[in-house]
C-alpha cells in the first residue's frame, strides 16, 4: 500500500522511482510552498502533491492537467522564474526539472486557477467554431482597429513574455562527430555502445536528464537477466569515459539541415538552484556528423472522445513514467482507457505498487490471452470491446461513462484519474526535417521513415520497430553500418538477451465512439489550440481539403507542441470526412524546431558587444576623449563632429567647416577602402576595371577613378595613386571596398587569369590622416622627411612615400574639401601617435577636427559626389556629371558596352544637379521629391528627389543636389518640393557651389 | 548548411567559408565594346535559373579566395562536383544526375485533394 | 623627435582560466605574397623557409613561417625587423607581389587543453588532430570575423585577424572562453 512521504508529496509511493527521498527540494507554484525530489520534474512534483490542475486552455479556458510526462506536452505550460529578470513563460512542466527556489505560476487564467472568468468561453463554445475570427470580425470594418485587434491581442498568446532583459549567458560550439546518435532509448545505447567500440568520434544526445528512454519507466523488462535501470546504467559506464565519445544529456536535437548537420540545444544550468554565472545557461551545438542515427522513439498518442481533456486524465506512459520513474501515482482510483496493449502494462505496476484500478477498458474486441491472463490474475476489471464516452469532474475527472463499443448501456464508474492510450506514432520528426519521404504504414496505422537523402537511418520505435529484441539488433547493426560508412573497421557487440519487454501493439486513430460525425461534443484532438474532432470536419465541410490548409483553418497541430499528439487523430479525422485514405490526404510538413527553442540559444555569444562586430580605427580613443560623437558606417564607429561646450551638432559642423576653410582641420579617414595592385599587367588590370585612363598616370601622380559594372551604372568611386610602374595604391569607398575587391578578384580570376597582377586588402595597414585647410602644409612640414611638401614638388593629386614622425607614410596631396589637402597613410599602429603630433602642431595654428558630416558639407559645397546617396545603382557617369573620367579612345572596360545601351543614351535621363533654394535658410530634406507642378491635380508627376543637402556656414545659404530628368539641360529652372506643411521653390544650378574655379586645392 | 568541396584547398569546408556567385560558363565576350543589344542582353541578363541540374560558380572567399564552379541539384542541394574556375563544364553521366535527385515523390503527398466531402466516415469505432 | 609610438589595439590584454589561456602575439613582420609556383620556390629559397605547397599547411624555420593560403598565396610572418620584405625585395627580375600587412592583422595566441573547444565556438571548422593537424593553417571565419588559423602544437593556435575585428574576436574568444 501506498505511504506517504510528507516532505516530498503525498501521493509519493513508498519504494518506487530511481529519486532518493533523502534529497528534497522546495519551490512553489502559485506562491503555494511545496516540497519535491530532487530529480523531479514540475509536473512530477504537482502530482506528487496531489494537483493536476496546471492551467486554462487557450481558447475556451477549460480547466487542463498534466498529460504526458515528455516534451510532446500541450496542457502543463507555466511561467518559470528565479528572480523578475529569470522568468520564461510556456514551460513544459513535464520537461523542467525542480530546482530549490524554483517559482512556478500557471498560466492563462483571471483571477485564478480554480475560477477564471475566460472560462465563459467554453459555454459559449458552440459560438467558437473552426475559423472564428475570420468569420466573426468581418464588419463593421471599423470596428478592426478600436474593437476586435485589441481584444483579440489580448487574449491571443499564452504566457506572458518577460520585460527585463535576460541577464543569462548562451555559447555554441560547431562539432564534428563520425556517428551522432540521436536519442538515448534502448536503441540508440545499443548503438552507442557498437559505435563507440570502433574509436570513431561518436555524440550521444538526449533530451532527458539521463539516458534510457522509455527504459527508465520500465521494470519489467530484463536485459541480459539485469533490470532496465542497471543495464542503462552499465551500457553509460562503459562508454563515458572514453575519450571519442561525447555523452550530452539534456539536449535536444531540434534542427536537421542539409548535410548532415543537426542543431542541438543543451540546457546547462536550467536545473540548478544556484547555477555557476560563468555557465552558460544552454548551449547551441551545431554538430556535423559523417552519419546519424536516429534513435528517438514513438510518442504515445490520446484517445479522441468526449470531454477527453479534464484534470487527471492523462497518457498511459505517463501514469507508468510517473510511477516507475518518480514514484508517484497520478491517482488513487484509477481507469484505464487503451486501444494499445501498452497501457495494460501501465494497469499492471500501478495495481501492483498497490493503486486501485477502476476498470481497464479497451475498445478492442481481440485481446492479447497474456494480458488477459495476467489481468485476471491481478484481479482486474476488464471491458474489452467497450469504449469511454464521457467523463465527468470540473477541476478534476471523478468519474468515467463506459459503453459497449457495438451497443447500448451506460455504465458510470467513479475515478480520480484516467490514463489512455491510442497507440504510438513514431517521432519522424527529424527525419522529415532530413527531407526524408515517410510511408503509410496501414497495418500499425503510422508513418514510417521510407526514402532517406540525408546520411542517416533510422533505428527503433521511430523506425516502427517496437519489439524490443528487434530494435537492440537493428540499433547494432546501423551502428556498424554508420561506422563503415564513416569510414571505420566496425566491432561487433552482442545486444542483450530480452526478457519480459512490453508490447505496443494495436492503435486508434481518429474519433472514439461517442465523438462520431453525427456527435456534437467536445472530443479534443489538439489540446493547446483546442482543436476539436468537430472542428476538423467542419473545416473540410467547408471547402478545405488540403491538410496543410485544414491545419491552418483549424490552427490543429500549430500550438507550441506542433502537434505531436493530435496530428494523426486530425489527420485521420480529415482523411474520414474526405471519404479518402490517409496516404492521399498526406502529412503536414515537419520543421525545425523539434520543441521550442530560446533565443538566447540561436544568439549564443551573439549579444552585447559581440552582436556584431565594431570596427574602430586607429586614433578612436583620441576622437573618443575629445569627445567625438559616433555615426555607424557599415560596421566602423565614424566621428561624425566634435561638439564643443554648449554647441549642437549645426554648430559644431559649421565651425568645423569654417575653420578648416579659413586655418585647417584634421579628418580621420582611415575606413577608406585600400586595394594594393601589384604586378607587370597593373595598368592593363586598371584600364580594364576603372572607367579612365591609367596608361599616362605618370608615377608619384594621383587620379579620381570611377569604376562601372557592365551595365554602366557607376559601382564606386576613389583616388588612385601610382607608386611606381607596376605598384597602385587604389582606395574605395568605405562601404564598397569588400565589393569593389571581389569584382576585381573575380575579373581577374575567371576571365583574365593569364594577367600577371595580384591584388591585396591594405585598407587596415594605413591609418588616413587627412589634414586640409590653407595651413595644412604649415602643420605637417615640420614632421615630414624625404618628401619636399612644396607646391611645385608635390602637386595637388600626387603622392609620395617618406616618412612622418620617423614612421613611413605614403603621404597624397588631395582634396576633398576644396582646399589644400594632404592625407597623409602611416601604418596603422602608429595613427594615433602621428595624429597626436599633427595635432600638437596645428592646434595652436587653429586646426580643428572635423567628423563625417563637416567632410559631407564641405564636399557637396564642392560637388563632389558620394556613391551610394548621389548614385543609387540606377546612374551612369554621364548622369552623374563624371564623364570626363571616361577614357573616350578606350576600347574596353568594364561597362563600356552597357553605357551603349538605348535607355543609356536616352535623352531626359535623370542627372545630378545642384539645387538653391529660393529662401537661403531652408535646408532642403534628403530624398524628398521634386515637381515641376506644385498645383498639378494628384498625382503629380515627380521629376526627381533631393540626394544631398546642407546648411552651408561658408556660402551663407542651403545647398543641395539632386537627381533630375533631364537635369543638365535645366539649369536656372525653378523646382519645387512639396513638404507637409509647405511646398519649397528651388533653382537647378551648377553643383559646384564653393569656389567653382578650383584654385583654393592648389594653393 | 552546405558542405563544400573547393578543388583548390582540396577539402570539404562549411558554407559559411564561401560565397556563392551566380551561373557557371558565362565568358565575357572578348570584342566586349560591339556586340549588339541582343548578345548583351543574353550575356548581362539572361540566366537559366534551373530548378534542378546548375551550373554555378562560387567564391571560396573565407578560404584560399579562389573562385570555381560546381554542379548541384537545385532541389535536392547535393554536389555532383566541384571544379576549377576555366575547366571545361562537364559533361554529366546518368548515374551522376541520378545521384543527386530529391526522392521521387510519395507521401506526405502535399497536394490539395479535390474531392466532395463525405459525411459517413470509416475510422470511426462505432 | 622620437619616433611614432606604436599601439595596438590588443596591447595589455590577457586572459586565463577554464583551461585556456590567451595572449596577444605582439609586432611581427607580415607580407602578404602572391607568386606562382616555381617563382614561389625561388623566393623559399631566398627566404630560406620552403613555401609550402600542400593546401592547408604551414612551414617554419629560423623565427619565419609561410602558410598557405591560397594556391597562389603565402602569409609570410616574421620578426618585426623588415627582414622578409628586405630579402624579397632583392630578388631580382622576379615576377611577383608583396604587400605589407604587418599592420593590417593582429594575432591572438590560444593555448590550453580547451583551446579547441574555444575556437569551436565561433569557427565551423572540424578542428581535430585528424582533420587540422600541427602544422595546419588555414583562411576560416570566426564568429563574424574572417582570420587565418594556425595550429603551432597540438594545444596551441596562432588566430590572425584584421585589426580592426580584434576587439571582437578577443572578446568572443574570451566569452567562450568563460564556459569552456
Amino acid at each position: 500500500m501506498s505511504t506517504s512521504t510528507p516532505n516530498a508529496g503525498s501521493n509519493r509511493i513508498a519504494g518506487h522511482g530511481r529519486l532518493s527521498p533523502a534529497k528534497t527540494v522546495t519551490f512553489t507554484f502559485d506562491d503555494k510552498v511545496m516540497t519535491a525530489l530532487e530529480g523531479d520534474t514540475l509536473a512530477s512534483a504537482l502530482l506528487a502533491n496531489g494537483i493536476h490542475l496546471v492551467g486554462r486552455s487557450f481558447k475556451y479556458h477549460r480547466p487542463r492537467g498534466i498529460l504526458s510526462a515528455g516534451p510532446e506536452e500541450p496542457n502543463a505550460l507555466i511561467d518559470i522564474s528565479r528572480d523578475s529578470a529569470r522568468r520564461q513563460p510556456n514551460v513544459r512542466a513535464t520537461v523542467q526539472q525542480v530546482f530549490d527556489g524554483m517559482r512556478a505560476k500557471s498560466q492563462n487564467r483571471y483571477p485564478s486557477l480554480s475560477f477564471d472568468v475566460g472560462a465563459a468561453n467554453d459555454v459559449l463554445g458552440r459560438f467558437f467554431p473552426a475559423g472564428f475570427y475570420y468569420k466573426t470580425f468581418m464588419w463593421p470594418k471599423q470596428a478592426w482597429d478600436k474593437l476586435y485587434e485589441p481584444i483579440i491581442r489580448r487574449a491571443a498568446g499564452l504566457g506572458n513574455a518577460p520585460e527585463e532583459a535576460d541577464p543569462d549567458h548562451y555559447a555554441n560550439r560547431f562539432a564534428h562527430c563520425d556517428v551522432l546518435i540521436i536519442g538515448g532509448g534502448a536503441a540508440g545505447l545499443m548503438a552507442a555502445r557498437t559505435a563507440a567500440k570502433s574509436g570513431k568520434r561518436v555524440i550521444l544526445v538526449d533530451e532527458n536528464p539521463d539516458f534510457g528512454g522509455a527504459l527508465l519507466s520500465d521494470n519489467t523488462v530484463r536485459l541480459d537477466g539485469k533490470s532496465a535501470d542497471e543495464w542503462t546504467t552499465e551500457t553509460i559506464a562503459e562508454i563515458e569515459h572514453l575519450d571519442n565519445v561525447t555523452l550530452l544529456r539534456r539536449t535536444t536535437a531540434f534542427g536537421y539541415y542539409s548535410h548532415n548537420m543537426v542543431s542541438l540545444v543543451e540546457q546547462v544550468t536550467e536545473h540548478m538552484a544556484q547555477p555557476d554565472p560563468d555557465l552558460p545557461r544552454e548551449r547551441m551545438w551545431q554538430v556535423r556528423a559523417k552519419q546519424v542515427i536516429l534513435a528517438t522513439g514513438a510518442i504515445e498518442r490520446h484517445l479522441v472522445f468526449a470531454d477527453n481533456d479534464r484534470p487527471g486524465i492523462m497518457l498511459a506512459s505517463a501514469g507508468q513514467a510517473y510511477l516507475n520513474n518518480y514514484g508517484v501515482t497520478p491517482g488513487h482510483n484509477i481507469g484505464i482507457y487503451t486501444a494499445c496493449d501498452s497501457a495494460w502494462a501501465t494497469a499492471f505496476d500501478l495495481k501492483k505498487a498497490g493503486i486501485a484500478i477502476a476498470a481497464l477498458v479497451d475498445c478492442r474486441a481481440e485481446i492479447d490471452p497474456a494480458l488477459l491472463a495476467e489481468a485476471e490474475a491481478l484481479g482486474l476489471r476488464v471491458m474489452k470491446n467497450h469504449a469511454i464516452t464521457s467523463t465527468a469532474g470540473r477541476l478534476r475527472i471523478n468519474s468515467m461513462t463506459v459503453e459497449p463499443v457495438n451497443g447500448e448501456g451506460k455504465t458510470d464508474i467513479p475515478i480520480d484519474c484516467l490514463l489512455m492510450s491510442g497507440g504510438w506514432t513514431p517521432s519522424v520528426h527529424l527525419f522529415s526535417q532530413s527531407r526524408g519521404r515517410v510511408a503509410f504504414d496501414e497495418a500499425n496505422g503510422r508513418f514510417l521513415p521510407d526514402v532517406y537523402t540525408e546520411d542517416c537511418i533510422s533505428v527503433g520505435a521511430c523506425n516502427g520497430t517496437n519489439e524490443m529484441v528487434e530494435a537492440l539488433a537493428e540499433a547494432a547493426a546501423a551502428a556498424e553500418e554508420a561506422i563503415k560508412s564513416a569510414g571505420g573497421k566496425p566491432k561487433k557487440v552482442k545486444p542483450p538477451r530480452v526478457e519480459h519487454a512490453s508490447s505496443m501493439n494495436g492503435f486508434l486513430i481518429g474519433a472514439a465512439k461517442g465523438a462520431g460525425p453525427d456527435d456534437f461534443v467536445k472530443a479534443f484532438i489538439d489540446f493547446q489550440n483546442d482543436v476539436t474532432a468537430k472542428d476538423i470536419r467542419l473545416a473540410v465541410t467547408e471547402g478545405f481539403h488540403s491538410i496543410e490548409h485544414v491545419k491552418r483553418y483549424t490552427t490543429t497541430g500549430m500550438a507550441t507542441d506542433q502537434g505531436k499528439m493530435s496530428n494523426m487523430h486530425g489527420l485521420a479525422i480529415a482523411a474520414q470526412t474526405l471519404g479518402k485514405e490517409i496516404p492521399e490526404v498526406g502529412l503536414t510538413t515537419f520543421r525545425a524546431p523539434y520543441t521550442p527553442v530560446t533565443f538566447g540559444a540561436l544568439v549564443a555569444h551573439s549579444k552585447g558587444d559581440l552582436f556584431d562586430v565594431t570596427r574602430r580605427t586607429p586614433m578612436h580613443d583620441w576622437s573618443e576623449a575629445q569627445g567625438a560623437v559616433y555615426e555607424d558606417v557599415g560596421n566602423w564607429k565614424r566621428a561624425w563632429y566634435f561638439p564643443q561646450a554648449g554647441e549642437d551638432m549645426h554648430a559644431a559642423v559649421s565651425r568645423e567647416c569654417k575653420t578648416t576653410r579659413e586655418a585647417a582641420g584634421i579628418f580621420d579617414a582611415s575606413t577608406l577602402g585600400k586595394i594594393e595592385v601589384v604586378g607587370p599587367d597593373a595598368v592593363k588590370f586598371m584600364n580594364l576595371m576603372y572607367t579612365n585612363p591609367w596608361d599616362k598616370l605618370g608615377v608619384g601622380r594621383c587620379r579620381y577613378g570611377i569604376m562601372c559594372r557592365e551595365d554602366g551604372f557607376i559601382y564606386d568611386d576613389g583616388v588612385v595613386g601610382r607608386l611606381s610602374e607596376d605598384r597602385f595604391h587604389v582606395t574605395t569607398t568605405t562601404g564598397g571596398a569588400p565589393r569593389v575587391l571581389n569584382m576585381m578578384e573575380d575579373y581577374l580570376q575567371t576571365e583574365f587569369p593569364e594577367w600577371k597582377v595580384w591584388l591585396t586588402s591594405i585598407s587596415e595597414q594605413w591609418a588616413v590622416i587627412g589634414v586640409q585647410g590653407p595651413k595644412a602644409r604649415e602643420i605637417i612640414e615640420p614632421l615630414v622627411e624625404g618628401i619636399d611638401l612644396s607646391n611645385e614638388a608635390l602637386t595637388h593629386m600626387s603622392v609620395a612615400e617618406g616618412k612622418i614622425c620617423g614612421v613611413p607614410t605614403r603621404l597624397f596631396r588631395m582634396s576633398f574639401t576644396g582646399e589644400t589637402g594632404f592625407e597623409i597613410n602611416v601604418p596603422a599602429d602608429y595613427g594615433q601617435a602621428v595624429w597626436e603630433a599633427i595635432w600638437e602642431r596645428g592646434e595652436p595654428l587653429g586646426m580643428t577636427p572635423y567628423g563625417t558630416e563637416a567632410m559631407h558639407v564641405m564636399r557637396a559645397e564642392k560637388g563632389y559626389i558620394i556613391v551610394g546617396q548621389d548614385t543609387d545603382g540606377t546612374v551612369t557617369p554621364h548622369d552623374a556629371a563624371v564623364d570626363w573620367a571616361i577614357g573616350k579612345k578606350k576600347t574596353d572596360f568594364v561597362g563600356i558596352r552597357g553605357l551603349k545601351r538605348p535607355d543609356l543614351v536616352a535623352e531626359g535621363r535623370r542627372q545630378l544637379v545642384g539645387l538653391k533654394t529660393k529662401q537661403a535658410e531652408i535646408v532642403l530634406e534628403e530624398g524628398a521629391q521634386i515637381v515641376d507642378d506644385p498645383n498639378h491635380p494628384v498625382p503629380v508627376p515627380m521629376v526627381g528627389f533631393v540626394t544631398s543637402s546642407y546648411w552651408s556656414e561658408s556660402l551663407g545659404h542651403s545647398i543641395a543636389m539632386g537627381v533630375i530628368d533631364g537635369g543638365h539641360g535645366r539649369m536656372g529652372d525653378t523646382v519645387y518640393i512639396p513638404m507637409e506643411n509647405e511646398v519649397i521653390a528651388a533653382e537647378i544650378c551648377n553643383p559646384v557651389f564653393y569656389d567653382p574655379e578650383g584654385g583654393r586645392v592648389n594653393g | 548548411m552546405l558542405l563544400v568541396h573547393c578543388p583548390y584547398c582540396e577539402e570539404e569546408r562549411p558554407e559559411l567559408e564561401f560565397a556563392g556567385a551566380g551561373e557557371a560558363h558565362i565568358a565575357r565576350p572578348a570584342n566586349m565594346a560591339d556586340i549588339s543589344d541582343e548578345e548583351f542582353e543574353k550575356f548581362f541578363f539572361i540566366r537559366e535559373n534551373q530548378k534542378g541540374i546548375v551550373f554555378e560558380r562560387w567564391r571560396h572567399i573565407h578560404g584560399c579566395g579562389r573562385f570555381f564552379n560546381a554542379v548541384r541539384n537545385s532541389v535536392s542541394d547535393k554536389f555532383i562536383k566541384t571544379y576549377k574556375a576555366g575547366e571545361k563544364k562537364p559533361k554529366l553521366t546518368k548515374a551522376e544526375i541520378a545521384s543527386v535527385l530529391p526522392p521521387a515523390k510519395g507521401t506526405p503527398a502535399n497536394e490539395p485533394i479535390h474531392t466532395a466531402p463525405t459525411t459517413t466516415g470509416k475510422g470511426d469505432a462505432k | 623627435m622620437d619616433n611614432a609610438m606604436r599601439i595596438n589595439p590588443l596591447d595589455e590584454r590577457m586572459f586565463g582560466g577554464n583551461g585556456v589561456s590567451l595572449a596577444p602575439v605582439g609586432p611581427r613582420e607580415r607580407i602578404s605574397l602572391r607568386a606562382d609556383e616555381k617563382t614561389a620556390k625561388a623566393l623559399g629559397k631566398a627566404l630560406g623557409v620552403d613555401l609550402p605547397f600542400k593546401p592547408g599547411s604551414a612551414v617554419s624555420k629560423g623565427g619565419k613561417t609561410a602558410l598557405w593560403i591560397g594556391p597562389d598565396e603565402w602569409l609570410l610572418i616574421g620578426p618585426d625587423n623588415g627582414s622578409i620584405s628586405t630579402t624579397l625585395s632583392q630578388t631580382g627580375k622576379q615576377v611577383f607581389s608583396i604587400a605589407d600587412i604587418s599592420h593590417r592583422n593582429t594575432a591572438v595566441t590560444i593555448t590550453g587543453p580547451n583551446s579547441t573547444a574555444v575556437l569551436n565556438s565561433g569557427c565551423p571548422r572540424d578542428l581535430s588532430l585528424a582533420a587540422f593537424p600541427v602544422k595546419s593553417c588555414s583562411r576560416t571565419v570566426f564568429g563574424k570575423a574572417e582570420v587565418v588559423l594556425w595550429r603551432i602544437r597540438k594545444e596551441e593556435f596562432h588566430l590572425e585577424c584584421w585589426r580592426s575585428f580584434s576587439d571582437y574576436v578577443w572578446k568572443y574568444l574570451a566569452d567562450a572562453a568563460r564556459s569552456a
